[in-house]
C-alpha cells in the first residue's frame, strides 16, 4: 500500500482553495445554455403570435365586424368565422351542462363519501388514464357510442342524439374534459380544512348538509376553475370533431330556430373552421382569414384561462 | 341574565328523520353514479374500438397489411407507414422538447428568481393552451417556408419535419412542467449539503438535483411522448398526405401518421359508411394507438409516483 504524504499546507494555499479564483466558466456557459432554452422557448410564442396576427392584419383591420358576422361563403373575401363561433358556443353550453355536473359530482363522491376507499382508487387511477387519452380516440368514442349507437345511423338523425348532431360533438367533448373537471374539483375539496367539516357534523348537520352549505361555498372557487379550464380546452379542440364528422363547411341560411340547429345534422366550431381554411390556397387569400381567425380563437382561449387564473389568484383562500 | 335551561333530550332528536335519512341516501347514490360514469366511459372506449378493430382484422386478409402503403380506401392497410409516420414526427418532437423543455425546467427551478418565474411560467403555460389547429397553421405558414425552406431548398410544402417541429412545441410545455415539478420537489437539504462540500451551482443542478429528480425527467418525457403520439391537427394540416400515402422515410416529404391516417378516415366517413374495411381501419388505428399512449402514460404515471414517493 502506498502510503499518501501531503506536505503541511500554507495559510495562502489554504485560503485558495475556499475563494473560487477564475472565473467558473462551465458553470456560465451551462447557465447560458439554459437561458438559452427558456428564451427560445419565449420567441417561439412570440413568432407564433406575431405570425397570425400578422398574416391576419389585412381581415382584422379592415373588415373585422363583417369578418365575425358573416358565414361561410366561397369568396374569401366575403366568409367569415360566424358559424364558427356560434358552434364554439354551442358545444360550449352542452359541454357545461354535461361535465360539470358528472365531474363535480364524481369528485365529491371520491373526496367526500369515498376517500381512501378501494373504489376511489381504482376510479382515480382510471380518471388519470382517461385524461392521457389521445383526444381523437374520444372521438372514435363519440362516433360509436353517440353516432351510431345513440343516434340511428351515419348522419341520417334519428334516436337520442340525431346523428352527426352539436349534441354528439359536445357530448364527445364532455367526454373528453370530463377528467380535468373531477381532477381540478378534487384539488379544490381536499383544500377545504378538515375542521371545516367537522364543526358542520358536530352541529348535527348530515354529510349531504355539511357538502352543501360548507364545502361547496368554500370550494367554489377552485372547483369553478377547474370548469373554465375544461371550456377552454374544449373549445381548441377539433381532433374528435373531425372523426364525429363535423361538418367543415355549413352553409346554413341563419334564420332557423335554435332547436332546428341544434337537431340539423351540420355542426362546425370555430377549431374547425381554421381546419378547412388552412388546407385551401394561400394564394387567395385564405390564410389571410386563417390567421384572422386563429388570432380570434387563441384570443378566446386565452381568455378564458386568464378568467380562470384571475378567480383562483381572488377568490384563494389561505387557511 | 338567566342561566340556560337544558331543554329534555329525546333519542328521536338525535336521529335523523326518516326524510332526512332518504334524502342522504339518494344523494349518496347520484354522487356514487356520477362516479361510475368515468369508469362507464373507460369501458364503453375499450369495448367500442376492440369490437370495430376486431372485425377489421377478421375482414382483411393480414398480407394487406403488410402491402406497399397505407391507402384504406383501395384496401391497401400496411401498418408500416403510418406506424412509421408516427414514429418519426414524435421523433422530431422529443428531439425539439427535450432540449428546450429540461432546460426550461432547470432554468426555472434551480436559476430563477421567484419575480423571473413569475414571468416564465405563465409564457409556457400560455403556450400549453394555444389550440393545436393554430400550430398546424403555423407550421406550414411559418416552419416550412421561413425555417426549413432555408436550410433545404427541397423541402416539400408538406413534410414531417414541420409537422414534427410543430408537435415538438405542443409538447414542450408538458416537459417543462413535469420535469420542473420534479425538481422542486427534490428538498433544499440536498441543496445545501452539496454546497456545504463547496459545490457550484452547476454541480448542484447538474449532478445533485437533476439525478435525484431524474424519475420525474424519465416521467416528463415519457408522457410528452404520448402526447406528441396522440397528437392529431399538427400532423393534419402539416403532414399532407390525406387520402394515402407509400412507406416513406423522407422527412422533407409528405408523410402519414397514424392521427393524421384516422383524421383524414373521419373527414370522409360520409362516404365510407358502416361495415367497410377502410370505415373500419380507423378503429384499428384507433386501437393500436390507445394501447401506445396507455403503456407509456402507465410507465410514466408510475415514475412521477416513484419521485413523489420519496421525498
Amino acid at each position: 500500500m502506498a502510503t499518501i504524504t501531503t506536505p503541511a499546507p500554507t495559510d495562502d494555499a489554504r485560503l485558495g482553495t475556499l475563494t473560487q479564483r477564475q472565473r467558473d466558466v462551465r458553470g456560465g456557459l451551462f447557465r447560458l445554455a439554459l437561458s438559452i432554452s427558456v428564451i427560445v422557448s419565449i420567441v417561439i410564442l412570440a413568432t407564433l403570435i406575431y405570425e397570425m396576427a400578422s398574416q391576419g392584419r389585412p381581415v382584422l383591420t379592415t373588415r373585422l365586424g363583417d369578418f365575425l358576422t358573416s358565414g361561410f361563403k366561397t369568396n374569401p373575401e366575403l366568409a367569415g368565422v360566424w358559424q364558427g363561433i356560434k358552434g364554439t358556443l354551442m358545444l360550449s353550453v352542452i359541454v357545461a351542462l354535461v361535465a360539470f355536473p358528472i365531474g363535480v359530482g364524481a369528485a365529491v363522491y371520491l373526496e367526500e363519501y369515498a376517500a381512501d376507499s378501494r373504489f376511489a382508487r381504482i376510479v382515480n387511477i382510471n380518471i388519470r388514464n382517461l385524461a392521457g387519452v389521445p383526444s381523437i380516440v374520444y372521438g372514435l368514442l363519440g362516433l360509436a357510442i353517440f353516432v351510431q349507437a345513440l343516434g340511428t345511423d351515419l348522419g341520417d338523425g334519428g334516436g337520442l342524439t340525431g346523428g352527426r348532431t352539436v349534441i354528439t360533438g359536445g357530448l364527445t367533448l364532455a367526454v373528453l374534459v370530463l377528467p380535468i373537471v373531477i381532477i381540478t374539483t378534487q384539488e379544490a375539496l381536499r383544500a377545504v380544512p378538515a375542521g371545516l367539516r367537522e364543526g358542520a357534523l358536530a352541529l348535527g348537520a348530515t354529510r349531504w348538509e355539511t357538502i352543501r352549505t360548507t364545502v361547496f361555498p368554500a370550494a367554489a372557487p377552485g372547483i369553478l376553475t377547474g370548469t373554465v379550464l375544461a371550456l377552454a380546452r374544449s373549445a381548441g379542440e377539433a381532433a374528435p370533431l373531425l372523426v364525429i364528422g363535423a361538418s367543415t363547411s355549413v352553409f346554413l341560411t341563419g334564420d332557423q330556430s335554435l332547436l332546428e340547429q341544434v337537431t340539423d345534422g351540420r355542426f362546425t366550431a370555430l377549431p374547425m373552421t381554421i381546419y378547412s381554411w388552412a388546407r385551401l390556397p394561400a394564394s387567395r387569400g385564405w390564410h389571410e382569414l386563417v390567421g384572422a381567425a386563429s388570432v380570434i380563437l387563441v384570443a378566446l382561449v386565452v381568455v378564458m384561462n386568464g378568467a380562470a387564473i384571475m378567480l383562483r389568484n381572488r377568490f384563494e383562500r389561505r387557511w | 341574565m338567566t342561566p340556560l335551561e337544558a331543554a329534555p333530550v329525546a333519542l328521536r332528536s338525535l336521529t335523523m328523520s326518516d326524510r332526512k335519512r332518504r334524502r342522504e341516501a339518494l344523494m349518496r347514490g347520484v354522487f356514487l353514479a356520477t362516479a361510475w360514469v368515468s369508469i362507464l366511459i373507460t369501458l364503453l372506449i375499450i369495448v367500442s374500438i376492440a369490437r370495430e378493430a376486431w372485425s377489421f382484422l377478421t375482414q382483411v386478409e393480414m398480407g394487406a397489411l403488410t402491402e406497399k402503403g397505407w391507402f384504406p380506401r383501395r384496401g391497401l392497410f400496411d401498418i408500416r407507414t403510418p406506424l412509421v409516420g408516427t414514429l418519426i414526427v414524435s421523433g422530431i418532437a422529443m428531439v425539439v422538447a427535450t432540449p428546450l423543455g429540461l432546460g426550461a425546467a432547470v432554468y426555472l427551478s434551480e436559476y430563477a428568481k421567484p419575480r423571473v418565474r413569475k414571468t416564465i411560467k405563465p409564457v409556457l403555460e400560455l403556450l400549453a393552451g394555444i389550440p393545436s389547429v393554430v400550430i398546424g397553421f403555423f407550421a406550414i405558414s411559418f416552419i416550412t417556408p421561413e425555417l426549413l425552406a432555408r436550410v433545404r431548398s427541397d423541402v416539400a410544402f408538406f413534410n414531417l419535419a414541420a409537422a414534427g417541429i410543430g408537435v415538438g412545441i405542443l409538447t414542450l410545455p408538458l416537459v417543462a412542467s413535469v420535469a420542473e415539478d420534479a425538481m422542486r420537489a427534490v428538498p433544499h437539504s440536498l441543496r445545501e449539503a452539496a454546497y456545504g462540500l463547496g459545490s457550484r451551482k452547476m454541480t448542484v443542478a447538474a449532478r445533485v438535483v437533476f439525478p435525484a429528480a431524474i424519475s420525474g425527467v424519465v416521467a416528463s418525457l415519457i408522457l410528452g411522448l404520448s402526447r406528441a403520439i396522440g397528437e392529431t391537427m399538427v400532423v393534419a394540416i402539416a403532414a399532407g398526405a390525406t387520402g394515402g400515402s407509400l412507406f416513406s422515410l423522407d422527412i422533407l416529404a409528405p408523410g402519414q401518421t397514424m392521427t393524421a391516417a384516422m383524421a383524414a378516415l373521419g373527414v370522409g366517413t360520409d362516404q365510407v359508411k358502416g361495415a367497410d374495411a377502410a370505415f373500419q381501419s380507423l378503429y384499428f388505428l384507433g386501437a393500436l394507438l390507445f394501447v401506445m399512449t396507455f403503456a407509456l402514460n402507465v410507465a410514466g404515471d408510475r415514475f412521477v409516483r416513484r419521485i413523489r414517493e420519496r421525498y
